[in-house]
């Protein structure tokens, strides 16, 4: 008979290893899956894996859906390690979006390259004023953060939804609910000609950088994820909770806001009710496949772009529904949680010899 | 053929993740019996008695009950052959009256004014007082117990099994639960009673099986061992006698004065007008019963609740009632909790980082952390009080809980504090590390440090303390000196018994 039992100390080499045990897992599930509905399983998992790394301009687009992920997995990583649990940061994503698109619509057909700072300065502070909402009901009234954060998802979208179907609508749109398309000016600068890969990607790889700092190596960091490891401990060392809940709500809708903007300002170019396609709450998996580690999110980042990308390439190819990529993001997962239970625990062979005749 | 044993256990074995708990346990109790298992905090003892009552499984070894072999898997099938047990932490529910609170552990058969009638039967023929129509956040402590008690008495048992039931016993509350502990005897009721408490056994009990280290180091009858035999046994070794230096005490360096606060939790003690001195060069004692206001005094000393009015609590001379634990940190004032996993220290990271908690000697002003000076002065802490440790990344959980403690106290004690106060400062700690805390306690005094210690152990704050306190119902009482104090006398003071006249020493 197997039996779990339970380890002394975590096991370092589970904590590497069991994203990567969960992966495989989800694409034995994936074949499994591809198989069941009649589809051939190799082109399957081809459409997931290989097409989004095929070709330089795949890899771009692979880019382009990583970086809103990786933003704001890392403010959420902050959140959690602080242990606020700060699940709507979609609504800050597209809050973001919509101050950013605020900004962008007064640029005029003269405004000079520069009028992208301003519209992402404002994407950053809309982000910032949602996920304060939440910070400030939390801190004054001891509301619930993940009820309230995540209420004001939907809030943030009937928001989003009232401007373009309403005072921002395009007057010579034909009555489609959006916006203008921005002026180039509001255009962030892309990398490389013939790719849509912008500048957001190096402020997302900088956002690393300065967050493995921060946690691992200031004062302020650290002191910030007491609160999460141990309430107890950070009270008797005397952290405030309060500076901790409002530091991580501000990052990290500091961070869904940017994303936001950059989503408008770059490969959107205008406001539309399909700016929120969910990102906010892929990267709470993100954030937690990575295991809330500035590095660990690159990866994670990437893969679940892949899902991204495979789960549109598997509705135009395979003629499967785009939900595949909601399935797999939630098998992986999963698959991960059922995975970690092997960091704290071991698996053993009892023979009934053994167990004493219990 | 002599008497067969009610009980029999063969060989119990049980594992748990870091540690053997029990290893081969064989042992015997007769009928009628009062059998004591002696054993230091993490001997094994209650792992053992939870596998006799069903609530933990055994890996290896079987159980016999009456002769019969049995496979208890759970306390319902336990209390069905007999046997029952009252646990150290009682799991009353405090809206509920007395009668309720057994009803909900009885046949359901029963109705509640026959549950009631039983009580008063079961309370009047063991002379335990008791009301089954009071609601239990009424009742003190040792009442709780009783309820606890009939709650067993009520399923006849033939064993009944009694964790620490003295813990939380005043010294006169201990003496009546012996007469109805003789009492069951007499009528036949085995007693399984389970403390460290070396005195208790040999007063008590009629057979003594002493555990150490999860293994049976010796059985013997303790009416006829002295302590020293029993402790010997218990421990191994005597640990050497702390040498206690008079030492001229100066300035004052603590004062509370009239600090009132009322309960942040429903079931916390309210502290009334309390008074307090702490002089350098003396050790303080706080005795009494825990739960008596104990826990929300020491929140208020160290600054984790900020309500007191700022000049309630001076430190140094300064008003600090409104000030944060960092603050009165910087001020001299440090603290080792009783809680070391969680709050004292954080168990998942490493002991260097358990550090920052309460030291910043490696923080540059700019707030960024020097790592190799941090692991520095981790491994000096680590050597200096020969914490047993895999070095200064190891996890704070990764330690026994003795050398966390070793630990934490280094840690408060290394920051040259110019007022320590540590709360239990050897509970669940070894003999070996609690009399190295207890000597590093001593030199920090004679150092001429401040000392405020509160704790359980009456045998440690007579050893320790220059002068004593004792918190009953969230008051303090006025102090004695180590000379005028009696274990009779702070015994009927650890129930409030104590005339506000009395002579104090300050």
């Amino acid at each position: 008979m197997w039996k779990l039992e339970a380890r002394s100390a975590p096991s370092d080499f589970w904590r590497i290893a069991s994203p990567l045990l969960a992966l495989v897992l989800t694409v034995i599930l994936g074949v499994l899956l591809f198989m069941a509905l009649g589809k051939d399983p190799v082109k399957g998992l081809l459409v997931f894996f290989w097409e989004p790394i095929r070709s330089g301009y795949a890899l771009g687009e692979l880019v382009v859906k990583a970086t809103p992920l990786l933003l704001i997995a890392l403010g959420l990583a902050l959140c959690f390690r602080s242990n606020v649990w700060n699940i709507g940061a979609e609504g800050q994503y597209v809050m973001g979006a919509v101050f950013a698109a605020g900004v962008a619509l007064l640029a005029e057909k003269t405004s000079g390259a520069w009028f992208f700072v301003p519209v992402l300065l404002s994407g950053v502070i809309g982000g910032m004023c949602w996920a304060a909402i939440t910070a400030w009901l939390r801190d004054r009234f001891h509301a619930n953060e993940i009820l309230v954060s995540l209420m004001l998802v939907y809030v943030a979208i009937m928001v989003l939804g009232f401007l373009v179907y309403g005072p921002w609508k395009d007057p010579l749109g034909y009555n489609f609910p959006q916006t203008k398309t921005f002026e180039a000016a509001t255009q962030v600068p892309r990398l490389f000609k013939g790719s849509r890969v912008n500048i957001g990607v190096l402020l997302a790889l900088a956002g690393v950088a300065a967050m493995w700092v921060f946690m691992f190596r200031t004062r302020a960091g650290w002191a910030q994820q007491i609160g999460g490891l141990a309430p107890a401990a950070a009270r008797y060392a005397g952290f405030s909770s309060r500076r901790a809940i409002w530091l991580a709500l501000l990052v990290s809708g500091a961070c869904a806001g940017l994303a936001g903007a950059l989503e408008v300002a770059g490969p959107i170019g205008q406001l539309t009710p399909y700016v929120p396609v969910g990102y906010g709450f892929a990267a709470i998996i993100v954030a937690f496949v990575g295991r809330l580690h500035p590095v660990g999110m690159v990866f994670s980042a990437i893969l679940m772009s892949m899902f991204y990308i495979g789960g549109e390439l598997a509705q135009s190819r395979l003629g499967l529904p785009k939900s595949l990529t909601g399935v797999f993001q939630g098998l992986l997962l999963f698959c991960l949680l059922a995975c970690d239970v092997l960091m704290n625990y071991r698996l053993r062979w009892k023979t009934s010899q053994a167990m004493g005749g219990v | 053929m002599s008497q067969t044993a009610l009980l029999e256990l063969n060989r119990i074995s049980k594992r748990y993740p870091a540690v053997l708990a029990n290893d081969q346990i064989s042992l015997q109790v007769k009928p009628g019996e009062i059998h004591a298992i002696l054993g230091e905090n993490g001997a094994g003892k209650s792992t053992l008695m939870k596998i006799i009552y069903g609530a933990v499984q055994p890996d290896q070894g079987d159980i016999r009950f009456n002769g019969q072999q049995v496979q208890i898997r759970n306390p319902q099938q336990a209390r069905a052959l007999g046997i029952s047990m009252v646990f150290q932490h009682f799991s009353l529910f405090d809206t509920l009256t007395v009668a309720q609170n057994v009803w909900l552990g009885l046949d359901k058969s029963l109705s509640l004014a026959e549950v009631s009638r039983r009580i008063r039967e079961k309370a009047a023929a063991y002379g335990l007082d008791l009301e089954p129509e009071r609601p239990v956040h009424t009742l003190s402590v040792g009442e709780m117990q009783r309820v606890e008690i009939i709650r067993a008495l009520l399923c006849e048992p033939r064993l009944l099994i009694l964790d620490e039931p003295t813990s939380v016993l005043t010294p006169q509350a201990v003496d009546k639960l012996f007469a109805v502990l003789r009492q069951l005897v007499a009528e036949g009721c085995s007693i399984l009673y389970i403390s460290h408490k070396l005195h208790e056994i040999r007063a008590l009990c009629t057979h003594c099986t002493v555990l150490r280290a999860g293994k049976v180091t010796g059985e013997c009858d303790p009416r006829e061992q002295t302590n020293a035999s029993l402790s010997q046994m218990m421990i191994g070794s005597e640990p050497p006698a702390l040498v206690h230096l008079d030492r001229k005490r100066g300035e004052r360096v603590l004062e509370v004065k009239q600090l009132s606060l009322p309960r942040l939790d429903p079931f916390g003690t309210h502290l009334s007008s309390v008074d307090l001195q702490v002089h350098q060069g003396e050790i303080v004692g706080i005795a009494g019963v825990s739960g008596n206001g104990q826990r929300e005094l020491l929140y208020a000393l160290s600054g984790e609740d900020v309500r007191a009015t700022t000049g309630s609590i001076r430190l140094a001379g300064q008003a600090v009632g409104d000030q944060g634990p960092a603050q009165r940190r910087a001020l001299g004032l440090h603290f080792v909790p009783d809680e070391r996993l969680g709050r004292g220290a954080v168990p998942a990271l490493s002991l260097a980082h358990n550090l920052l908690l309460t030291r910043s000697e490696a923080i540059s002003d700019s707030g960024w952390i020097d790592m190799s000076a941090l692991a520095a002065q981790a491994q000096a802490i680590i050597a200096k009080y020969q914490v047993k440790a895999g070095g200064s990344q190891a996890a704070a959980q990764s330690l026994s809980g003795g050398n966390l403690q070793k630990f934490i106290v280094g840690r408060e004690i290394d920051a040259t504090p110019k007022l320590l106060i540590v709360s239990q400062p050897t509970w669940g700690v070894d003999v070996g590390a609690a009399a190295q805390i207890r000597a590093a306690l001593v030199a920090l005094r004679d150092a001429g440090c401040a000392v405020l210690v509160v704790s359980e152990e009456l045998d440690e704050l007579f050893e320790l303390c220059d002068r004593m306190h004792v918190m009953a119902q969230g008051r303090m009482s006025p102090s004695l000196s180590r000379e005028q104090a009696t274990v009779a006398k702070i015994g009927s003071w650890m129930s409030g018994l104590w005339t506000e006249t009395e002579e104090a020493v300050n």
